[in-house]
């Protein structure tokens, strides 16, 4: 090409060149956006429960026991202590999310995936998790056991 | 149409078919392939290997979607109306999870043999970084492949799994909740772990094996530097059909201890899966991430302040890094000679990651 020589068609070379640079950047961008969002998936609705009655009873948990429940989309776990107490705690390890369970034979809260313990406060007492399990208040309306947040 | 004919327009096929594809160059090509003759020429069958078990998977992959439905309600009722109604459904699915986990097995090999052979040097380098990509599929085929089934161990597995990906500093909590659809494991999980192990995962496979084969055909094989430094002239054998016909009686003797080993011990399938219950005594990953998940249970909860998993994590993270760097750092020194540590590096990180997978089968559960 020698529209150089003529000085004034290069330019619009140039122009024309950084339109289709940025027309095609433009189709890139107003393509990916579009399929990244997509791929994000939408915000869930936070449980709006800050408290749930649970589906079993206070004598159906025998004392150094636990029971996994649903609070709202998560888990928490329900221990009855040795010595007959009630506790409920977030039942999410805080180390890498597996379910906690009760161990009878510990006498606490232990996780499967990586050795976990927790005590009956829900405090980490070895292993690696990092941080404390979340604990719930418990109340007795008779026979009906409630779960709610804060202690 | 008599048969003399019918002859006569087979044999016109050939010619037909070659001025239309033209192919004749390919094969001129192909016949030229040889393979060097060495005491290491053993390591160079694994990547053939690795590329015949992922074309089992393929093919039966492609059988259990004939079956398979992609639901939290119904994946495991699937896969057990599967192992137990369909014919011959236990050999399919066994075959596949088995011959996932010797290409796993051969992968591995292939990775540590280029490693301490140093096929990575250069002009070896993009081999070296797509092989890498495949590793990384493969696990990432590993990893998704697992969930599908909706078992007990698997949910466990995925929780764990993604949950580390949580742990990466600044972007951890949006990549967690691309990867599990959300903020939990749940059948928004198990769909896009479907989408990726069955379409994008395959899709970028193949991309990037064709890419890996073509800069192996582009470079030919890599002969360690030992065996270069002895200066003689390698003897060298053609690959078609010496080479490939050495190949097939490796493929003949996997596709055997394939069916044997889906026969004698065909892929279990446990209990479904129960977002609330707690996680099993004895729960364990894959063996291939058996030495990170070891680790990550032997860190304790701090480290100088930080938390435990996180620096294990950002470790293995870059160790990654590392490897995927290795042919630039890697670099001969003065004169032409190659830097002895990094084979030191190379062997161990290969005692580590037995010595980490033996514990995690050898430690009592409970402890």
């Amino acid at each position: 090409m020698n529209q150089d020589a003529r000085g004034a068609p290069a330019s619009r070379r140039r122009f024309l060149d950084w339109l289709l640079g940025t027309t095609i950047g433009g189709l890139v961008v107003s393509v990916l956006y579009p399929v990244v969002r997509y791929i994000v998936p939408p915000p869930a609705s936070e449980s709006a429960a800050s408290s749930v009655t649970l589906p079993f009873t206070a004598q159906e948990v025998a004392p150094n026991t636990g029971r996994i429940f649903k609070f709202g989309s998560r888990p928490g776990i329900l221990v009855r202590t040795p010595s007959g107490e009630l506790r409920a705690f977030g039942a999410t390890c805080t180390h890498l999310g597996c379910i906690v369970q009760y161990r009878p034979d510990l006498g606490h809260v232990w996780c499967a995936c990586h050795n976990g313990h927790f005590d009956l406060n829900g405090r980490n007492i070895a292993g690696p998790p990092p941080a404390p399990l979340e604990v719930f208040a418990v109340h007795e309306r008779g026979d009906q056991i409630v779960v709610g947040k804060g202690t | 149409m008599s048969l003399g004919s019918l002859r006569q327009r087979f044999t016109a096929l050939g010619p037909w078919l070659e001025s239309r594809l033209g192919l004749a160059g390919l094969w001129a090509v192909a016949r030229k392939k040889d393979v060097p003759v060495h005491r290491h020429t053993l390591w160079y069958y694994l990547g053939g290997m690795t590329l015949f078990l992922f074309v089992i998977q393929i093919g039966t992959g492609v059988l259990l979607l004939f079956y398979y439905r992609p639901s939290a309600e119904e994946a495991f009722e699937s896969v057990q109306f599967l192992m137990a109604e369909v014919q011959f459904g236990w050999l399919i699915r066994s075959i596949h999870a088995w011959a996932a986990n010797l290409m796993i097995f051969t992968l591995f090999l292939h990775f540590f043999s280029a490693l301490l052979l140093r096929a990575y040097r250069a002009p070896r380098e993009l081999t070296w970084l797509s092989g890498m990509g495949l590793l990384g599929l493969a696990l990432g085929f590993g990893f998704t492949g697992y969930l599908l089934p909706w078992n007990e161990l698997a949910y466990f597995a995925t929780r764990v799994g993604t949950q580390i990906v949580g742990v990466v500093p600044v972007a951890g909590d949006f990549f967690l909740r691309v990867l599990r659809g959300g903020e939990e494991v749940s059948g928004a999980t198990l769909t896009r772990f479907y989408a990726i192990h069955v379409a994008l995962l395959p899709a970028s496979g193949l991309a990037i094996v064709g890419l890996h084969l073509y800069l192996v055909q582009k470079h030919g094989m890599s002969v360690p530097p030992g065996v270069e430094r002895s200066g003689t002239a390698l003897p060298r054998m053609r690959f078609f059909p010496n080479f490939l016909l050495r190949d097939l009686v490796g493929w003949l003797a996997a596709l055997a201890i394939l069916a044997a080993l889906a026969a004698f011990l065909p892929a279990e399938l446990g209990k479904k899966a129960d977002p609330f219950t707690s996680a099993p005594a004895g729960i364990r990953p894959e063996w291939y991430f058996m030495f990170m998940f070891q680790t990550l249970k032997l860190l304790p909860a701090h480290i100088l302040g930080l938390e435990g998993e996180m620096v294990g994590v950002v470790g293995f993270g870059l160790a990654a890094v590392f490897l995927l760097v290795l042919p630039f750092v890697d670099r001969p020194g003065q004169g032409g000679r190659l830097q002895p540590v990094f084979t030191w590096i190379g062997i161990g990180i290969i005692v580590f990651v037995i010595v980490l997978t033996y514990i995690g089968y050898t430690v009592s559960p409970t402890k």
